[in-house]
């Protein structure tokens, strides 16, 4: 096995350009006599890495901007590396395993626990960051052990989008509460076209999709076989039993549903905001968006927040980690905050940005008021939290197929959630 | 005479170091990219590996744990169960059509070669893309296949083909078979073309029908590949991930969820790498198995 210090220290020699001479003197530990490159001053560190998964073209091209310009600001350049959402687990636990984590890293925010526990992450509290005005939801997220090890610039969370021409028509009035949902989403279905979609899907997505639902009617992923959980449950049932709603949402996922309801497919859908662009781009859709519907009129929805943070790995040089936790700290400034909020159609984690935010895009209200009360999903169970998801998502999909009444679904997926 | 025995010794010595550096090669490619994988998947499968063990490096020993922990599940029984029927419907499946074509394209008649070679075409297909296109023309309300049973009134509420428990499995086996008749065709037809000709004409002149010259001519003469094409064909099927990712995700409600999809689902997204080797171990020994018996049986029919 490699020593963790040694590949760190070979690769920072070859960033500044020494030659072999040099490597040989850092890898023995005596690198006094050195050129103007080498050198362990904490000055001295030119360049980090930083590993993300934005691998759309734009979204690359946007976050590798900030983060050079953010860079620029703290005296180095930024190398970033952005792989497919499913392989970055996968990706940062081999280099975890050959200690070859990039000096900046980007996770998706239910990730961010589990990866914390393994020990390959820093408490940002070292590096004297600043953590104060961000929403409630995303610093439980980032937090383990009590220590906080990530921050998000922006956030995201779903919503009830709408095809404005089609409630119209239809003489529908934008839903707010379950029974409005239900009747809503009948009067809307036609042949070939369903009132409501979501994604019920067998992945965590399904699970994220349900948790609004869940969560607003007072249910909770620590006891899922309750009453609440069970009436959520239902109103999913009810929407596919009575053809509101297709039974392929089964197989559905959250961009099948999108592309449902451009193709004009569906009235209504559950979505994100990382949609939005997509649904720009088709000229003749109407679209509008609100919170989603509530089990009774006058509550608030409390929807599951959604976003990526950014952290600091270990690394044999603590030069590399304060020159990454500089750039971190610049990342999440309100400046920066509320122009990549306004780029992807997210809403800015600081609630004082979030609420400027709002007053400069209105269109992203429903978003930044379902934000404010969002949940973070390893808020409660943390590192346990992915059990119950796959015990949610099981329910569902037992539920909906009528293998099983939502309130033994439940039963099952409780003792899914908390088997060893 | 002492040197003369020296130089014996010597050519002897160059001769078998000859004979082991010829194996060599062959054998290091083995056990670098087969004997490694296997033997760390068996201790992988007797510890307690989890995302926190890349960091660390030291996972815990926990002796039989992850196989009592998979094997107790309830998810087991029933993927078990699914495996076999998967297994079976389309091993079945393929070698009846596999079969079927392979004797039709034995005759010669105008258009019979570009006609098999356009039956290799689901093996030519990346098993992703025509497992993403499978999806779509099954979509209950928007494929192609559920608008054709309409357009010809045969069903006219259409079957759902991806979001029926019971109709989900029988979805995904009939993909299979589909993906599988190439192979099988393609394996079938070299072994009729080895049969002699003067054997049929024999047949014929005996008055011997198609059914007889079948069962005593082409049978007996054809065993050999076939047990190669089931034996294959068990084992390519037994561990068959992609198309079930790609059609159902093992869904809906596990219905189709398999050994495999349950070790790769254990694996890489619960990230529980210790019990998804002891999965993945349960599936070899299951292919070895099903391998064993079938070889086992071929060979008493053999002797018999």
């Amino acid at each position: 096995m490699i020593t963790p210090a040694r590949p760190p220290a070979r690769r920072s020699a070859a960033r500044l350009g020494a030659g072999i001479a040099t490597l040989a003197l850092v890898a023995t530990g005596c690198g006094g006599g050195g050129g103007a490159g080498a050198g362990s001053a904490p000055g001295k560190v030119t360049s980090i890495t930083a590993l993300d998964y934005y691998t759309d073209q734009t979204e690359h091209a946007q976050w590798g901007e900030l983060l050079a310009a953010c860079g620029g600001t703290v005296g180095v350049t930024v190398e970033q590396t952005s792989v497919p959402g499913a392989s970055l687990i996968p990706n940062v636990l081999q280099q975890a395993s050959s200690r070859t984590l990039p000096d900046l890293l980007m996770l998706d925010n239910p990730d961010l626990q589990q990866i914390a526990q393994t020990g390959a992450l820093t408490p940002l509290d070292q590096y004297g960051i600043d953590s104060s005005g961000f929403a409630k939801g995303i610093l439980s997220a980032s937090t383990y052990d009590g220590k906080l090890y990530g921050l998000a610039p922006d956030v995201n969370t779903i919503a009830l989008f709408y095809n404005k021409d089609m409630l119209a028509k239809a003489g529908v009035a934008v839903p707010r509460t379950w029974a409005e949902l239900k009747a809503g989403a009948a009067r809307l279905t036609r042949p070939g076209r369903y009132g409501m979609a979501v994604d019920a899907n067998a992945t965590f997505e399904g699970t994220w999709q349900f948790l609004p639902f869940l969560w607003s009617n007072g249910g909770d992923e620590k006891q899922l076989a309750t009453p609440q959980a069970a009436q959520a449950l239902q109103l999913w049932v009810d929407l596919v039993k009575s053809g509101s709603m297709s039974k392929s949402v089964l197989n559905w996922t959250q961009s099948d549903v999108s592309d449902q309801f451009v193709a004009g497919r569906t009235a209504m859908m559950i979505n994100g905001p990382w949609r939005i662009s997509a649904l720009n781009e088709a000229k003749n859709l109407h679209w509008g968006v609100a919170p989603i519907p509530v089990p009774q009129a006058g509550q608030n929805p409390v929807t599951p927040l959604g976003g990526e943070v950014w952290t600091v790995p270990q690394s044999a040089s603590k030069a590399r980690q304060e020159k990454a936790a500089q750039v971190l700290a610049c990342l999440n400034d309100s400046a920066n905050m509320l122009a990549l909020a306004k780029q992807h159609f997210t809403v800015p984690s600081r609630s004082a940005v979030a609420a400027q935010y709002a007053e400069q895009v209105p269109s992203m209200a429903a978003f930044v008021q379902s934000v404010e009360a969002a949940r973070a999903r390893t808020g409660e169970l943390g590192v346990k939290w992915p059990q119950a998801a796959t015990g949610i998502y099981t329910a569902i999909q037992y539920a909906l197929t009528g293998e099983q009444t939502p309130e033994e679904a439940l039963q099952h997926a409780q003792q899914i959630a908390t088997s060893p | 005479m002492s040197t003369g025995h020296r130089a014996v010794a010597r050519a002897r010595f160059r001769e078998s170091l000859a004979r082991w550096l010829f194996i060599a090669p062959a054998a290091v490619y083995l056990l670098l990219f087969f004997g490694y994988p296997i033997v760390k998947n068996i201790v992988m499968s007797f510890q307690q590996y989890t995302i926190t063990t890349f960091y660390t490096g030291a996972p815990p020993f926990v002796g039989l744990q992850n196989y009592s922990t998979i094997l107790s599940s309830d998810l087991f029984s029933k993927a078990l169960l699914t495996t076999v029927l998967f297994t079976a419907g389309s091993i079945v499946g393929q070698f009846v059509l596999g079969l079927a074509f392979a004797l039709f394209f034995q005759r010669s008649f105008p258009l019979g070669q570009v006609l098999r070679s356009l039956l290799l075409l689901p093996w030519l297909l990346p098993l992703v893309a025509s497992g993403t296109t499978w999806r779509w023309m099954l979509d209950s309300d928007t494929g192609v296949v559920n608008a054709a049973l309409r357009v010809l009134h045969l069903l006219p509420s259409g079957v759902p083909w991806l979001t029926g428990t019971s109709q989900a499995l029988v979805s995904v086996t009939l993909i299979n078979i589909w993906v599988g008749i190439p192979f099988t065709t393609t394996i079938l037809y070299g072994g009729l073309q080895d049969i002699p000709t003067h054997l049929y004409e024999a047949a014929k002149l005996d008055g011997a029908g198609p059914v007889t010259t079948f069962r005593h001519v082409t049978w007996p003469l054809l065993r050999p590949v076939v047990s190669v094409v089931l034996v294959l064909g068990t084992v390519y099927t037994v561990k068959v991930l992609d198309i079930i990712l790609v059609v159902t995700g093992g869904g809906p409600a596990d219905a189709t969820e398999t050994v495999a999809t349950q070790s790769y689902e254990l694996s890489f997204q619960q990230f529980e790498f210790g019990r998804g080797a002891a999965m993945s171990n349960v599936l070899f020994v299951i292919s070895l198995a099903s391998a064993m018996v079938y070889l086992r049986a071929n060979r008493r029919a053999q002797n018999a």
